[in-house]
């Protein structure tokens, strides 16, 4: 068993590692795919309501904008992309983003709001936002709601 | 040269696989570390009257129920009253404590879905009129059982009213 000994002489058992980095491969291209980059928009301090009905959308929106809305206990804030703020500084906020959608070229009549409001937030706030968002030229809303399985 | 020569016909290369065996075990550590199960997420579109439109907007929508959704005094589910009933929905069997379900019942009755007649729900318009401070979920699963339902048989959606709006409130109102 010459072959299978160092050449400090000590003998040691050369395992196969084809198999083992076969697997390992495997599984970093399985995270590498699963791995969801669009979750950043996904705010872990809101819980959305579940509907049986809602399904994911069959092709991606044009133009997006998504607005987050907490729940009290949170502080009832909004939240638009990294900013967060009371419902009195909205306004602001989406006048900057019709600004941003005109200068390119699109039409803000044609952009949706997407509402991700947390299960426990209150509605009016809820409207609030979307009167609001009237109020800078957006027409379209969607409210958006968690996946369930289980049927009522 | 001929020492070069004769070592390569005597032994193999060896490759060197710890470095590589360790830069595979980093890459798979953050990609298990980084992933997140993500819950598949819908949408339901609804539509909101411009805030300062002229005149009444019922004008050119002949069928519209309001539905008020009321709050207890800690956000949860009040009552559920279909077009400015007296008694609110999910009082009498079958649907006793399931205000969403008689909802849903009414809903399809109103528009004539049961399979033979023809249906209105798409000139239909449900309006909601929401207490302030009730927790959005509710409003969520009224909007589903307004929108449609998953037939029991087929196992497929069954669209009832998609025209859905809130009533208009001014900002910051009770």
């Amino acid at each position: 068993m010459k072959k299978y000994e160092s050449k400090r002489g000590a003998p040691f058992a050369k395992g196969d590692m084809t198999p083992m980095i076969d697997m390992t491969f495997q599984l970093i291209a399985f995270f590498m795919v699963l791995i969801n980059f669009a979750a950043e928009d996904q705010n872990v301090r809101i819980n959305l309501p579940a509907s049986e009905l809602a399904k994911p959308p069959d092709k991606p929106l044009e133009s997006a904008i998504t607005v987050q809305v907490t729940k009290k206990a949170e502080g009832g804030t909004v939240i638009v992309g990294p900013e967060e703020t009371k419902v009195e500084g909205l306004l602001t906020l989406m006048h900057r983003e019709a600004e941003s959608i005109r200068k390119e070229d699109r039409v803000v009549g044609k952009a949706t709001i997407i509402i991700r409001a947390d299960r426990n937030a209150e509605t009016g706030l809820v409207q609030d936002v979307i009167t609001i968002c009237q109020k800078a030229g957006f027409k379209l809303f969607r409210l958006r709601a968690e996946q369930k399985e289980a049927r009522t | 040269m001929k020492v070069r020569n004769v070592r390569r016909h005597d032994e193999d290369v060896e490759l060197q696989m710890t470095p590589m065996i360790d830069i595979v075990f980093q890459l798979l550590v953050f990609f298990i570390m980084t992933f997140k199960i993500v819950t598949a997420e819908g949408d339901f579109s609804i539509k909101m009257p411009q805030a300062y439109e002229s005149g009444d907007p019922s004008d050119d929508q002949p069928l519209v129920v309001v539905v008020t959704i009321t709050a207890r005094a800690d956000g949860g589910l009040g009552d559920v009253i279909w077009a400015s009933e007296s008694k609110p929905l999910g009082e009498d069997a079958p649907y006793r404590n399931d205000p969403f379900g008689e909802l849903r019942y009414r809903i399809r009755q109103y528009v004539n879905d049961d399979g033979t007649g023809k249906s209105t729900a798409a000139e239909t318009e449900v309006e909601l009129d929401c207490d302030r401070t009730l927790h959005f979920q509710h409003v969520m699963s009224a909007i589903t059982h307004i929108k449609g339902y998953i037939d029991d048989k087929t196992n497929e959606r069954v669209n009832l009213v998609e025209k859905i709006r809130f009533k208009p409130h001014p900002v910051g109102s009770s």
